[in-house]
């Protein structure tokens, strides 16, 4: 029986801007249907292997595989049509209402002339249901507060119904309530619909409470990947992040849950 | 119907409305009935050739070119996010003017050699203003600055080709340095309406991708645009509608900034944006073409004194504006 290999691939990478080697040699697999955080300090590395992995910076050497395929070889029309990314800023157009931001995400669907057919009228309709947005469908999106400008960004890239997701930093800027809901959400795209994402998190303990399987980067290389309750350790956490803690359970979620001990207690 | 459209209806009657009193009105002043006498081609020859040959093309041509200014602006406006960021500031229309004096003077005044003239100026001026405003990429503010300069330099030089000129070539290229649509035949039209037409259809082509644009070059790549490729091309375009405007009624300025800032406040959104950009262009450009023609009687100013002093009264309300705010 053939090996199914998995549908994103990044092979021998080094990545990098402005003459900076941010990593050499770095492979990564994105196993299918898991929900893939990658976690790692500041500047280990992590944005820049996103962009990476979804086209929007081409690796210095090495290539990116999607389905097997060179992706810099593929049209980016083609890309979109498979994998959807949202970026750490993007600007709305000012006047523009959140149905109309949203349907611009079926833009890799439309031929030159595409008229706008009942299926991406229905893939919005459902991208704003999943992110409780339907509500305010005729808002100019310059009005909503930071959290439902962030959930409107989200169904833009769920029009777009592409099997794999990439999301970086997409918590930041958002209170707790609004960042634990669209965790959630991330959780339920990849439950019940079977999704692939990717998601690049700051907070570990969600990282650890939400993912599926973790990828912990330092200094461009991955140090462990694999499920949270088998790879996090208090070595782990020092080797990454060179932060003392104890690892406690999840009293919710029964996942690792990480208490720095901070100075001068041992 | 959605406010963008109700708006263009309004542009389109305006435009008829002014088309109709360009070519009636005049010394030799034509009636409805003469107008309706001519459509059905039973109208006196001197008619004829006054509203077919002399009044029509300017009427025409005032309306493609400001359609295609208002266009030219929008896109670069689109592109570097910034209302000053429009072809006529960067200088691009004196460049291509100033491809026009060169060939003037040095070859053959044929329309097709002029139109030629003007793209290769208009490229050649972008190109420049663009190389000296890199540094790992292009920041918008360092290129407006460079284009502003780009521009004094250019207008220096075409004042130096104009006065070394011949005095017959020297006369008309000086009436025409402040943009003009006199004496415009149908003869000389041919070139520049066929690269007009292909530069505004490729546009259209293009104007889905600049919309996604706006928003940010990783979005737009994100939901599939060729990001590159797509600004060198938007770029072509909007220098080539620039340019090919100025190889027949010279550099008209503040068209091409004007016409997407009215029609951003018009349609107070982002749908028809684009049309509505083409139609504030043509409309200004024949109004204002129609108050030099008309308002300082006996004298024909060029129309570019007049969109020159628009501009600089939209500057100075700027300015207020801005002076208030702070």
């Amino acid at each position: 029986m053939r090996e199914k290999i998995a549908r994103l691939q990044g092979d021998a990478l080094t990545l990098g801007y402005d003459k900076k080697i941010v990593a050499e040699a770095l492979s990564v697999t994105i196993p299918d249907g898991e929900l893939t955080v990658i976690i790692g300090p500041n500047a280990c590395g992590k944005s820049t292997l996103l962009r990476a992995l979804s086209r929007l910076a081409p690796p210095l050497k090495g290539q990116v595989l999607l389905d097997g395929e060179a992706i810099s070889r593929l049209s980016t029309k083609e890309v979109a049509r498979r994998l959807g990314l949202l970026p750490q800023s993007s600007q709305a157009p000012s006047g523009i209402s959140v149905s109309e931001l949203v349907a611009r995400g079926r833009y890799p669907h439309q031929p030159l002339f595409g008229r706008w057919r009942d299926e991406d009228e229905a893939a919005v309709q459902q991208a704003m249901r999943a992110t409780g947005v339907a509500d305010i469908a005729a808002q100019p999106v310059d009005q909503l507060s930071g959290g439902q400008r962030q959930r409107v960004w989200i169904a833009m890239v769920l029009a777009q119904q592409t099997p794999l997701l990439l999301l970086d930093e997409p918590t930041t800027w958002l209170d707790i309530t609004h960042q634990i809901e669209l965790l959630e959400l991330m959780q339920d795209l990849n439950q019940q619909h079977g999704r692939t994402l990717v998601v690049v998190l700051h907070d570990l303990n969600q990282a650890c409470r939400y993912a599926t399987h973790l990828i912990a980067m330092r200094s461009g290389q991955i140090v462990a990947e694999g499920r949270p309750s088998e790879i996090i350790t208090p070595e782990l956490i020092e080797t990454v992040y060179g932060l003392r803690c104890v690892i406690v359970e999840d009293p919710v979620a029964h996942t690792p849950m990480i208490v720095p001990l901070g100075r001068g207690r041992n | 119907m959605n406010r963008a459209m109700i708006q263009a209806i309004w542009l389109l009657a305006l435009c008829a409305l002014l088309a109709f009193l360009g070519v009636t009105r005049g010394a030799l002043p034509v009636t409805a009935a003469q107008l309706w006498q001519l459509v059905n081609g039973e109208a006196a020859r001197n008619v004829q050739l006054i509203v077919l040959e002399w009044r029509l093309p300017r009427v025409a041509m005032a309306l493609l070119i400001g359609a295609a200014l208002g266009i030219s602006g929008a896109i670069f406006q689109s592109l570097l996010r910034n209302p000053l960021g429009s072809p006529d500031i960067l200088g691009f229309n004196t460049g291509a003017y100033s491809g026009v004096l060169v060939a003037l003077m040095l070859f053959h005044q044929t329309s097709e050699i002029i139109t030629l003239a003007a793209l290769i100026g208009g490229v050649l001026t972008a190109a420049l203003v663009y190389l000296f405003a890199w540094r790992n990429g292009v920041e918008t503010f360092r290129l407006i600055i460079v284009g502003i300069s780009v521009r004094a330099l250019l207008m220096a030089l075409n004042g130096w080709l104009i006065i070394s000129a011949s005095l017959e070539a020297a006369l008309s290229a000086g009436l025409w340095s402040a943009g003009s649509l006199n004496g415009i035949t149908w003869a000389k039209t041919p070139p520049v309406i066929a690269v007009l037409l292909l530069a505004l259809l490729l546009t259209s082509l293009l104007a889905r991708r600049m919309r996604l644009m706006e928003m940010g070059d990783d979005t737009a790549c994100a939901l599939g645009v060729p990001v590159e490729r797509t600004r060198l091309w938007l770029m072509l375009l909007g220098v080539v509608l620039t340019a090919a405007s100025t190889a027949l009624a010279g550099p008209i300025s503040f068209v091409a900034l004007l016409a997407p800032q009215i029609a951003r406040r018009l349609c107070g959104g982002i749908k028809g944006a684009l049309p509505l950009a083409a139609l504030c262009g043509a409309l200004l450009l024949l109004a204002a073409d129609y108050a030099a023609q008309h308002l300082f009687l006996p004298y024909q100013l060029p129309v570019g004194v007049i969109t020159v002093s628009l501009g600089g009264l939209y500057l100075i309300a700027l300015l207020v504006r801005e002076a208030r705010r702070q």
